[in-house]
């Protein structure tokens, strides 16, 4: 008996792959995804259909030009996961070309000019977010209030008209349904003097802990995000040292004076920081990987967006700060390099 | 009873499939007709026969004597004829053939005198132990064939601790597990000696926890002695810690250095097979000629352990367990962690040979087309090394071995817990496999060409002085003439007249017939290869005649060399 085929060892392997570890990211965001679609409306599950489509074609036509195999890239679903992630991160009355425009510029420029999947060294996400973030503003405000009194809600025909057509219904403007976030009432008032419980008691966005909604994507995102670290998809690390400096950073200020900042819980539960903490920043291609360095990888992020939040000129930071420290990952695992077994106890 | 054990990083639960070939007790194999017997066996230097083909030789008579310090002799392993000295497909991943003695059986099994038994080992030196069990051709059992005299000679070292190995931690793999549970006599003894061979003060039976009737039968075993300080211990569950250094950690929560030996930490590690091969060889008398071995997998109908002679084909083997299925995807000598596929059933057992895995895709998984590597880390929680194996992969794939060197590619065990997990399905651990060759090649290069330059530059420096030598001897003939010359002047005068002339002619003719041939003088400087070479070889053998005993030296000192780097 002969063998031509003699395969290296180990022979065994669990089963599972690349794309079981995206699928199981895409359904951790599914609860928290189905509460932004109660509080906010469909918006958001529309983003999400058309940066899909979007970044699959995209992804199918870069892949023919750089002449590598469909089948095992289309259905690894890392194009899914950025379209996801870009979805929930885009205001939900975005129009339909935002959309596109920032998922063309995450699939073609940030993934596939570098290289294709695991090549990358910046968050294509967030680089399609920050594009278009730069690029156009005034749409980019186009966030929605929960179902609260005197602003009209958009029912799903008249949003996906919007993103499609670009108008509203009779009798509408732009002013009369979006309303700034959370962060984004909290600065802009806060820079006119005014003190935090004038500003949560002022305006009707605000909840018990954080934003109203916000609190509840946000702590299923938390959920959804725990779900990934006991399936191993994740480690600890990003999302512990995120959400541990910005707890701490916001901590230290709100003690140092409770009128000028928000909560630490306020932090935590508002924008994207729990999408932040446990979806983007733990995106394994462009984060640091030693166990170490993935803490002060997420610390650097938790740091940064408390930063931008605070003094910088975007209310929430976390697609900067992302990019920023996907810059330093290289740097911080060569200096965080684990002792290896048998190398003396330093 | 609880003592503290430290853990490992990373490593893996796995499936044991240990149940299948646990049914039955140890069988005897059937004699083969041909017993294939490779000369290397063991690390270090391949063994030299002393046989011919043609000789009749009886059971445990020594075929091939050990050669060098780190080495080990071949026994025959049944009686019967050398019928062939040749080049044999032998246990080895890359499929290579090598020097084998192939005996054909005779079927009498007819034992050589065996040597005598030695029932009070305490009455004997250490190194006489050593002598028997080396004589014995005893290597490591668990896998790595190191001789065994050598790990039992501490030199000055002090030894504290005296582990027996048997964890065995690859899943399917049980030849240990039975070992222990059928005869933890044996390697009780083995253990005894060893520690006597050691002056161990004390020992430790490492075996994993999912083995509660090995464990039990060696604890059943040591209350019979009156063995102080020998323990069994039971370690968790976790591949892969019958690593050594693994299982030292766990044993002591010593960490043996990095490309240290476990002496250097005061351990001396053996696996349990060892231990009763030991016992073998020194109470009863008998070389290594037979060992247990897992036949196991799928792709046979009876997975069952055997006591197996040495040499056996493995195609004999399998026809001891049933049925061998049509879709066998591979033989797997070893586990399905580290062992290799075989390239043939041809292949025969070896010492350290101890299971064969006939497997089929129930068994193991098809390989799968491997993805980029996305740097999810899992490697690095699961490398018991703690290294950061995606990031030997990139500079192993880049082909930049400086860089996977800083990375500590040879701190790694190829334990194959990072490509396990890998969900891109690299294969990363023939990535470093190919590191590791390749800088090896390079350095192999490397001393070759130090080597030559060496020799080149001193030549050089011989010609040199041996240009300044004959300039010496020129002047100092000279100088003698110039005073024979004023010595007899008047009389010598007239002769040595004529004789200049005679030789100015002589070099005239000379000059003349070398213009018409249109030779050039002889020069140093453009010679041919062919000639260079030619000087060369003259030059090594005046070397040679001129100072043998220098040469002597040199050579030893590359032995010396070639030793250590083992």
């Amino acid at each position: 008996m002969k063998f031509l085929d003699t395969p290296s060892s180990p022979h065994v392997h669990p089963a599972g792959g690349v794309t079981q570890v995206m699928l199981r990211v895409i359904y951790a965001l599914i609860p928290g995804l189905i509460a932004y679609v109660y509080f906010f409306g469909w918006g958001v599950a529309i983003n999400i259909v058309i940066a899909a489509v979007v970044s699959l074609g995209a992804e199918a036509i870069m892949l023919a030009l750089r002449r590598r195999p469909l089948r095992p890239f289309l259905t690894d679903a890392s194009a899914l996961v950025t379209a996801m992630l870009l979805g929930a991160s885009l205001p939900p009355l975005a129009p339909w070309w935002l959309v596109t425009v920032a998922a063309l510029f995450a699939i073609v420029v940030a993934k596939h000019l570098y290289g294709g999947l695991g090549y990358n060294p910046f968050n294509p996400a967030m680089v399609g977010y920050a594009v278009v973030l730069i690029s156009f503003p005034r749409e980019m405000t186009a966030w929605l209030p929960p179902h609260v009194p005197d602003v009209t809600t958009l029912g799903f025909v008249d949003t996906l008209r919007y993103s499609i057509l670009g108008h509203l219904p009779k009798g509408l403007n732009f002013d009369a349904v979006t309303m700034a976030t959370p962060l984004d009432a909290m600065k802009t008032q806060l820079g006119m003097d005014k003190t935090v419980s004038e500003i949560v008691a002022g305006s009707p966005v605000f909840g018990s802990l954080a934003g109203k909604g916000w609190e509840w994507v946000n702590g299923l995102y938390l959920l959804g995000g725990l779900w990934l670290i006991q399936r191993r998809v994740i480690t600890w690390h990003i999302p512990a040292g995120m959400l541990g400096s910005l707890f701490v950073l916001a901590l230290v200020f709100y003690l140092g004076d409770p009128d000028a900042h928000g909560s630490p819980l306020f932090e935590l539960f508002s924008g994207a920081a729990m999408l932040g903490a446990f979806f983007i920043a733990t995106d394994p291609v462009s984060a640091a990987t030693t166990p170490r360095g993935r803490l002060y990888y997420g610390a650097g992020i938790g740091a940064l967006t408390f930063v931008i939040r605070t003094w910088g000129g975007y209310p929430d930071g976390v697609a900067f700060a992302v990019l920023l420290m996907n810059m330093a990952a290289p740097t911080i695992d060569y200096y965080t390099q684990p002792r290896v077994f048998g190398h003396g106890k330093d | 009873m609880s003592r503290k054990l430290w853990h490992f990083h990373g490593g893996l639960r796995l499936a044991g499939h240990k149940d299948e070939s646990m049914r039955e007790g140890v069988l005897p194999t059937r004699l083969p007709s041909h017993l294939i017997l490779p000369l290397q066996q063991h690390i270090g230097e391949p063994a030299e026969p002393v046989v011919g083909v043609g000789d009749h030789v009886l059971k445990g008579e020594v075929i091939a004597r050990a050669h060098g310090y780190v080495s080990a002799p071949v026994h025959a392993t049944s009686s019967g004829t050398v019928v062939a000295i040749e080049e044999r497909p032998v246990a080895h991943p890359s499929g290579l053939s090598a020097p084998c003695i192939v005996i054909e059986t005779d079927g009498r099994e007819k034992w050589r005198h065996r040597d005598s038994r030695i029932t009070d080992y305490t009455a004997l030196d250490p190194s006489e132990l050593r002598n028997r069990i080396r004589e014995a051709g005893v290597v490591g059992l668990g896998g790595a064939g190191f001789p065994a005299f050598i790990k039992l000679n501490p030199g000055t070292a002090r030894v504290r601790t005296l582990i027996l190995n048997g964890a065995e931690c690859e899943p399917y793999i049980t030849c240990d597990a039975v070992l222990m549970q059928e005869r933890p006599r044996e390697i009780v003894e083995g253990l005894l000696i060893m520690r006597h061979a050691l002056r161990a003060e004390t020992c430790l039976i490492g075996i994993e926890d999912n083995k509660p009737h090995a464990i039990e039968a060696l604890r059943d075993t040591l209350a019979e002695y009156d063995a102080e300080g020998v323990e069994v211990v039971a370690v968790p569950t976790r591949y892969p810690a019958g690593g050594e250094k693994q299982l030292i950690k766990v044993l002591t929560g010593e960490e043996v250095p990095s490309h240290g030996l476990p002496l250097h930490v005061g351990i001396v590690c053996h696996n349990v097979g060892t231990a009763a091969a030991v016992y073998r060889a020194i109470a009863v008398g008998e070389p290594l000629v037979s060992r247990i071995v897992t036949v196991t997998g799928r792709g046979i109908s009876h997975p069952r352990n055997l006591e197996v002679l040495i040499g056996t084909p493995i195609a004999d083997l399998l026809a001891e367990c049933g049925e061998t299925r049509g879709d066998l995807d591979r033989l797997i000598m070893g586990g399905p962690m580290m062992g290799f596929a075989l390239h043939t059933d041809e292949t025969p057992v070896v010492k350290t040979t101890n299971c064969i895995l006939a497997a089929t895709h129930e068994d193991v998984v098809p390989d799968q087309p491997a993805l980029p590597c996305i740097r999810c880390g899992e490697c690095t929680r699961v490398c018991p090394v703690s290294l950061l194996p995606q990031q030997l992969y990139w500079h192993a794939r880049a082909k930049d071995f400086d860089k996977v060197q800083d990375y500590n590619l040879f701190d790694c065990i190829e334990c194959g817990c990072c490509a396990y997990v890998c969900p891109s399905h690299l294969p990363l651990v023939q990535y470093y496999r190919f590191a590791k060759t390749e800088i090896w090649a390079k350095e192999r290069e490397k001393e070759r060409a130090d080597i030559a330059r060496r020799r080149h530059e001193f030549r050089l420096a011989r010609l040199e002085r041996e240009k300044a030598e004959r300039e010496a001897r020129h002047r100092q003939k000279r100088e003698a003439l110039a005073k024979d010359k004023n010595k007899g002047k008047g009389a010598d005068q007239a002769a040595d007249e004529s004789k200049k002339a005679a030789i100015k002619e002589a070099m005239e003719r000379a000059k003349a017939k070398r213009a018409d041939a249109g030779v050039t003088p002889k020069n140093t400087e453009n010679l041919s290869d062919e000639q260079r070479r030619q000087i060369a070889e003259a030059d090594a053998r005046r070397k040679a005649t001129k100072a043998p005993a220098e040469a002597s030296a040199e050579d030893s000192a590359g032995e010396a060399n070639n030793k250590e780097s083992e």
